[in-house]
């Protein structure tokens, strides 16, 4: 599963060698000194994001057979070259923002990642995905675990969630990660004008931090109020950041813009969480023409736009965007044109520091039941690289994390040394 | 009784609040005959429609956002709260996004496909909503089987196109993992077998596309059913057809297709008499109506199973039996539960009065939330309890208090004159009328100070101009105000 890059052959743009890597222990002491400047993005693809669609081995033989109509034809795929098996893959045609950050070595893909009997449920593999924890996927989320670890003490714009809801993934037991939607609208406002609204907020501000005694599901709710009122002004500076390229208007490419827009401001935020939903195509898939396509646009434009942003904001080196969705899908495509759940995935990370290029191997899909890279009667891509290896590495190597501790288990092992 | 606390938990729980008005109406009668009334909607006049005015045009049966209104109108104004509440506990536990509905038919048949009373809808059909408000209280495994067919569902979990070469799992999932058994209690091959007996359930369109009295209706396409037997993991027949637990009683046998959708009703009856259904029912109904902070206990949960397996999967005894539980009624329930988005708007509205406030603003307010109505964010529906609040949804509380609060402010200023002689006489005035869990005296010395800042209090209508709102804004938007 080791990735070599020596496989790899990037349509017409020469590859550059990292068969070298630096000794461990110099990545370590890089990574602790620079940890507390370093920013992660977490880009989660709701619903179950069809993979196969968006990374595609569109030469293997049964490619085209098994997805009869929703297959992208082999000279629409943007070719990226070969994954270490060989196996020659394309990028979904509207993914070309995508394809110049991966020519720029700055896209890393991951192939086949999931867990031993992947979850086939939306909100149990969404929770097994924040939790890191297969066996029992409750309680806090890995970056909640994470966030909980924090020198005290703790600042509540240390996390951003850019969704309405808390993911299991930011949930933690000492800490309210703030979920700010739209940075222009996160204000006070009072029924009266002038000096009065002061006095208003001044309450509030004191109603917000007692902490009632026995009265846990009240305190609960006053963390709530506590934690807006106090990250307003410095969210308010967010609201008017003024970007250096223009963001589509849809949810995640303003959520993307948001979270540049803390990053440029310096208001001390380093872990954000961003989705996008409609990935559970289960009818009327049309990934070249209609739905799926759409879904890659809106996830192209968006990362390009910030990919973009952040590099001239000179913020690239210390930003790690890392995408999951919460399973891949059914390799066979069903009579609705769409695609139901399935398992394995592909995890994409994209940073100025990120070692791009593709690690792990495409599934094969010959339907023959005895084919290793398929689960389920060869209808399911069977996982390759534990996606727990992967939040290992960036814990250690990013975060500045202590991997083990926070995933409750040692995954470092096989880790895809992406960053 | 208005005052009484039982009373006022119960209106809290069993409906979205009470005026003073309606506090002093139910207040008449002793407290199981407020929860005969409550169960027994049927025998209240349902007038709330004729009600629904609004100051401009609107088309709750072809525009969302004017059902969406309609919606939290009838919460606000309907005499048979339970009826509306019931209905909000179906749209969570079935939860369907006009979004997604309206990407495959149109705006205007996604709404009527969701909201139109059968007065509005051209082939006398009903929107989901009218589904869940005319099954509300009855045959849970009746109202699967409406579900099933409805088309809002059936374009929602894509049933539409399931088929007899190319099954659908998407419905046949959510039908178990969702609806009835939950999670750990099927396995895959189960979903897969599933799938096939709702081959064939299907939609069809009624008229020509472009005749706008055209409509989808649910129709039984016997030419794309699988005929062959499906085999489940758990029994599917009780009775004959096999002692219970052997390959018989767990297969569903060939059918000939023109007879096929008894294979639907078969796996539906079997899901709804399920035991795993009746105990997730009776947690469901724990949450939703006694309490978030505890959970319900071994003995609460049989109880409640055993009401709905006894009266043949009915919901009205098996609510009632929920109302009238010691669990309840104990006091360590009153506030046990965090207020839904709409369930505070519609508190706040009955509470503090909306006569200069249309219904309309409180959409986007909802939204920002986190809970717009025919919009759930997946199959799952929204997360509860502690899930509601962010530092964003709070914030938003808090703003839609302030907004309410000062279009309401003439009105406000008008009630509070007189009232204030001193800032302790003020709030206590408002405590009798607005409703949040109760202050400590941290808070409630935090609003004295509130009132006392800015100036010598006097209690002169020109003050209570400007503090009476504040007071009220910071009382609708406190912590204590988002629990019932």
């Amino acid at each position: 599963m080791k990735y070599s890059r020596r496989h790899f052959i990037r349509g017409g743009v020469a590859a550059f060698s990292v068969g070298f890597s630096a000794p461990r222990f110099l990545s370590d002491v890089a990574c602790a000194q620079g940890a507390s400047f370093r920013n992660l993005v977490v880009v989660y693809l709701s619903g179950g994001n069809d993979s196969l669609s968006m990374l595609i081995p569109y030469r293997d033989a049964f490619y085209a057979t098994r997805r009869p109509t929703l297959a992208v034809p082999a000279g629409q795929a943007l070719q990226i070259g070969r994954d270490s098996a060989g196996t020659e893959l394309g990028l979904h045609p509207r993914l070309t923002g995508l394809k110049t950050i991966f020519n720029e070595g700055r896209l890393a893909f991951i192939q086949r990642t999931g867990y031993e009997n992947s979850s086939r449920s939306h909100f149990e593999g969404s929770d097994i995905w924040s939790t890191a924890n297969p066996a029992s996927p409750q309680g806090p989320g890995w970056l909640g675990r994470y966030l909980d670890l924090s020198p005290a003490p703790f600042d509540p714009l240390s996390a951003w969630n850019t969704a309405a809801e808390t993911p299991r993934t930011l949930q933690a037991r000492l800490v309210a990660v703030p979920s700010i939607v739209n940075p222009s609208t996160y204000a006070f406002q009072s029924p009266n004008g002038s000096s009065e609204v002061a006095s208003e907020q001044t309450c509030a501000v004191r109603m917000s931090s007692h902490v009632p005694r026995g009265r846990p599901h009240l305190s609960f709710v006053n963390a709530s109020a506590q934690a807006a009122l106090a990250t307003l002004e410095r969210v308010s500076a967010v609201g008017a950041y003024a970007p250096t390229v223009t963001y589509a208007n849809n949810g995640f490419a303003q959520a993307l813009r948001a979270v540049a827009g803390a990053m440029a401001s310096q208001i001390g935020t380093r872990v954000f969480w961003v989705q996008t939903g409609g990935y559970d195509t289960h009818a009327g898939q049309n990934t070249v023409n209609g739905t799926y396509a759409s879904l890659m646009g809106t996830l192209n434009d968006g990362l390009t736009a910030f990919y973009e942003d952040l590099r001239n904001q000179g913020l690239l080196n210390d930003t790690l965007v890392l995408q999951f969705s919460e399973f891949g899908r059914r390799i066979p495509e069903n009579g609705s044109g769409g695609t139901d759940h399935g398992a394995a995935s592909v995890m994409m990370a994209i940073g100025g520091r990120v070692r791009g290029g593709v690690y792990g191997t495409a599934p094969s899909l010959s339907p023959d039941p005895g084919n290793p890279t398929l689960e389920n009667g060869a209808t399911d891509v069977r996982h390759e690289t534990d996606f727990r290896s992967v939040y290992a590495r960036v814990i250690d190597h990013w975060l500045g994390g202590d991997a083990a501790r926070i995933l409750a288990g040692d995954f470092r092992a096989g880790s895809p040394e992406f960053v | 009784m208005g005052q009484d606390p039982r009373l006022q938990h119960l209106l809290r729980r069993g409906g979205f609040g009470a005026t003073a008005a309606e506090l002093d109406r139910y207040g008449r009668g002793s407290l199981g005959a407020v929860v005969d009334e409550l169960i027994q909607f049927d025998r209240v006049p349902d007038d709330v429609d004729a009600r629904f005015t609004t100051g401009e045009p609107v088309s709750p049966s072809t525009a969302v956002n004017d059902a969406r209104q309609r919606w939290l109108f009838r919460m606000v104004q309907s005499r048979r709260p339970l009826q509306e509440k019931m209905a909000l506990f179906w749209h969570g536990h079935f939860p369907t996004a006009y979004s997604k509905i309206a990407g495959r038919v149109g705006a205007p048949d996604a709404t009527r496909m969701l909201a139109a009373t059968r007065g509005e809808h051209p082939g006398g059909g009903r929107g989901q909503l009218e589904l869940f408000r005319e099954y509300a209280l009855p045959n849970f495994r009746d109202l699967l089987v409406e579900v099933a067919k409805d088309p809002a569902m059936l374009v929602w979990l894509d049933g539409r196109s399931n088929t007899r070469t190319r099954p659908q799992e998407n419905f046949s999932r959510e039908i178990m993992e969702l609806f009835t058994i939950g999670v750990g209690q099927f396995v895959e091959a189960d979903v897969y077998a599933g799938a096939r007996v709702f081959t064939g359930w299907n939609l069809r369109r009624v008229g020509d596309a472009d005749d706008p009295n055209s409509y989808y209706e649910f129709f039984y396409n016997a030419a794309q059913h699988d005929t062959d037997p499906k085999e489940f993991s758990f029994s599917i027949y009780n009775d004959g057809g096999g002692s219970a637990g052997s390959r018989t009683s767990r297969t569903i046998p060939a059918r000939a297709a023109s007879g096929g959708i008894q294979d639907g009703v078969d796996l539906i009856a079997a899901l709804a008499r399920h035991p795993a259904t009746a105990r997730r029912l009776a947690r469901r109904l724990w949450a939703f109506f006694v309490s978030e902070i505890e959970a319900p206990s071994a003995g609460f949960v049989e109880q409640i199973a055993r009401v709905y397996q006894q009266s043949d999967c009915h919901m009205a005894p098996t609510v009632r039996a929920v109302l009238s539980s010691r669990e309840f009624n104990a006091s360590s329930s009153y506030f046990a539960r965090y207020s839904w988005p709409v369930e505070y708007v519609a508190r706040a509205l009955k509470e503090v009065g909306y006569g200069s406030y249309p219904l309309s603003s409180a959409l986007s307010p909802l939204v920002n939330m986190g809970q717009q109505l025919f919009e759930p964010p997946d199959v799952g529906g929204w997360s509860l309890g502690t899930s509601w609040f962010s530092t964003a949804t709070m914030l938003a509380r808090m703003n839609f208090a302030a907004s309410l609060v000062g279009r309401q402010r003439a009105d406000i200023a008008r009630a509070a004159s007189g009232k204030g002689p001193t800032p302790e006489a003020l709030l206590s005035f408002y405590l009798e009328r607005v409703t949040p869990a109760e202050f400590d005296s941290g808070p409630y010395q935090d609003l004295l100070a509130y009132l006392r800042t800015g100036g010598e209090w006097t209690g002169s209508d020109a003050q209570l101009r400007v503090k009476a709102p504040g007071l009220l804004h910071l009382i609708i938007g406190s912590a204590e105000y988002q629990l019932i």
